[in-house]
């Protein structure tokens, strides 16, 4: 008796476990059919139904899922799930078709290139946000101020004293992100203008809550955060004499920011598309965007094409 | 086993037949469903393998990086123009840090053991490894954050440097491996035969002179099983030694620099890089080290588990 349950159970699991092998196999070449199939609005009434996944970038998640939350309150045929994963692993696996939303921090063309420039090709971009970091730095080094050229010198290791950039007699501790972050890629092509160095010596962590403890605790450091993550345990710093702030940012003086994108593959639908929706609607944008600390979409005065080209809207 | 006997008496078939080809039944019963669990294992182990060694050979295979530049190159610079993969400082930060969390770790936990066993067996057994298994029990993610919060400001307060580094990693590293070679070394203390023992107290010697002179060299080989299998876990820990080494893909000057271990730099790089790109490939690469080494240890354990055995 005892030994039939538990042979019913094995099965039952090699079945489920097999089950999911195909699936994802299916996955792996274009969008699975059932999941789309799911997809499909009942437009009759203006209500949605669906579910879908939503993954990527860890810098979106908080906002992604509190809005798919409030969502799915208001909408109970819809199921959204969000993951983190990073924006590289959201981009590849909505290409592939595993997820019907890749969240990101960088336009695809900058994640996707070479051999796989087709893929980028096939997504969709909507940006819900707009995200400004701002170089943080140990309370103790007494520097305001920052500009180009000296915080270019203190990421690629030209100036290892606070005393040559108007500090006090003060090794600087680099706290950067691992090469591949797409907050490093913001903070370098748009404050430095050029790749900063993985020096000897400097520390790399990709968490911004670890970032923000290092920089805070370590004497002399410096690191950059998002403005969300900004707090009294750090100092930040100017930039070119302008004030990381929203309204710097908006209005286009403060040039360290980056979209953060949500890609579909191909035009959205149903769910998806009333979700994105919802997303840029004026509730969210007002509400949980700039509550998050993110800022809106709609208050940008300037916008900014893949290339970095900036322009009046 | 309700089952056979109501189906005996509904049966109108002669019960010895029937009995006979029950048995066979339970027999074939119990076979399928231990083969069906094995065989379910080994082609989980061996797709795990393939995908690894598949997606990780891609790059020496197909994209222009050679096997000596991963293993013996000082840079890594996946996202430069032209990309520069070598793995060698991973490599070094990954054994320096397990091996000096062993070192840490070895004469605590045989100690606690013979502790456990030989002098106070009966607060041992209540007190002392209650306590030790329960670190086995705390999530790494807390390991980092109080090596975070407390190593690191400690050494960086101590020692010149930041704090973070391969100490700070071996210290966090030698609590978390501290239950393996603990619980590794009191089974081997306990199995010891009896009669060894009271042979060495027979013939005069004191306690201390048993336990260095005949507990000691006896279980040997199985006490460095325990230290073999802690390394190994210690090799293979991410997120701990990911918060408080620091992640400058460089060989350090000293223990109190910024290191990185192949565990750290996959973690902290795989969820930003796109699947099938260059720089994805190669942490796989780094995956697939990180296994050959996880099965040397695997070998390891196996041959001086061959020699307590012959002992």
């Amino acid at each position: 008796m005892k030994k039939s349950v538990l042979l019913l159970i094995t099965f039952v699991l090699a079945l489920t476990l097999a089950a999911c092998g195909s699936k994802n196999a299916n996955n792996g070449g274009s969008a699975s059919p059932s999941e789309s199939a799911s997809q499909s609005a009942d437009n009759a009434g203006g209500d949605v139904s669906g579910s879908f996944i939503a993954s990527g970038s860890t810098a979106l998640q908080p906002l992604v899922q509190q809005v798919s939350e409030k969502y799915m309150a208001k909408n109970d045929k819809v199921s959204i799930q969000v993951q983190p994963g990073g924006s590289g692993a959201g981009l590849s696996q909505v290409a592939e078709g595993t997820v019907q939303i890749g969240n990101s921090d960088v336009f695809a063309e900058e994640k996707l290139k070479d051999a796989d420039a087709e893929k980028a090709k096939s997504l969709v971009d909507h940006q819900v946000a707009v995200v400004a970091m701002a170089a943080v730095t140990n309370k103790d080094v007494g520097v305001d101020n920052l500009t180009k050229d000296q915080l270019v010198s203190i990421f690629t290791g030209k100036v290892t004293n606070w005393k040559d950039v108007g500090g006090k007699d003060e090794k600087i501790v680099l706290v950067n992100r691992p090469a591949s972050s797409g907050t490093r890629a913001t903070f370098e092509k748009y404050a430095l203008g050029t790749k900063s160095q993985d020096l000897a010596g400097s520390i790399q962590e990709d968490a911004s809550g670890t970032v923000r403890k290092l920089v805070s605790e370590t004497p002399g450091a410096i690191g950059y955060l998002a403005l969300s993550y900004l707090d009294d345990s750090i100092k930040a710093v100017q930039y070119e004499g302008v004030e990381a702030s929203a309204d710097n940012v908006a209005s286009g003086k403060y040039p360290v920011w980056a979209y953060e994108h949500m890609y579909t593959k191909g035009e959205p639908e149903g769910a998806v598309k009333a979700f994105l929706d919802y997303m840029l609607s004026d509730e969210v944008q007002n509400g949980d965007v700039t509550e998050l600390g993110y800022i809106a979409i709609n208050k940008m005065q300037v916008k900014r094409d893949v290339d970095g080209n900036v322009s009046n809207k | 086993m309700n089952l056979p006997e109501s189906r005996s008496t509904a049966d109108p078939a002669p019960p010895q037949t029937g009995k006979i080809a029950k048995h066979h039944l339970e027999e074939w019963r119990g076979k399928a469903y231990v083969y069906l669990c094995v065989l379910l294992l080994v082609v989980i182990i061996f797709s795990i393998v393939v995908f690894i060694a598949s997606r990780g050979l891609t790059p020496f295979i197909s994209q222009g990086v050679s096997i000596k530049e991963m293993l013996f190159g000082l840079k890594w610079a996946p996202e430069d123009d032209t990309p520069v993969f070598g793995a060698l400082p991973f490599l070094v930060g990954s054994f320096s840090t397990s091996l000096i969390a062993a070192l840490i770790a070895a004469p605590l936990g045989i100690c606690a053991s013979i502790f456990m066993t030989e002098i106070m067996p009966k607060t041992g057994k209540s007190v002392l490894q209650p306590a030790i298994e329960l670190l086995a029990g705390i999530p790494s993610v807390v390991y980092g954050f109080v090596g975070l919060s407390v190593i690191v400001p400690f050494l960086r307060h101590t020692f010149p440097g930041q704090g973070v580094g391969i100490m700070a990693g071996a210290i966090v590293l030698s609590v978390m491996i501290l239950p393996t070679i603990t619980s590794i070394a009191t089974d081997a203390l306990r199995s010891l035969p009896a009669g060894l023992k009271e042979g060495s107290y027979a013939l005069g010697a004191t306690r201390w002179q048993t336990i260095a002179r005949i507990i000691l060299p006896t279980t040997m080989p199985a006490l460095l099983t325990g230290v073999v299998l802690g390394i190994a876990r210690a090799f293979g820990e991410a997120l701990a030694v990911q918060m408080v080494i620091g992640n400058a893909p460089h060989i350090p000057h000293s223990l109190f620099e910024s290191a990185t271990t192949l565990t750290s730099i996959i973690t902290l790089s795989m969820g930003n890089t796109t699947t099938g790109s260059l720089h994805n490939n190669a942490l796989w690469s780094l995956a697939l080290i990180l296994l050959i080494m996880t099965f040397l240890f695997v070998f390891i354990v196996r041959l001086l588990e061959r020699r307590v055995k012959r002992s």
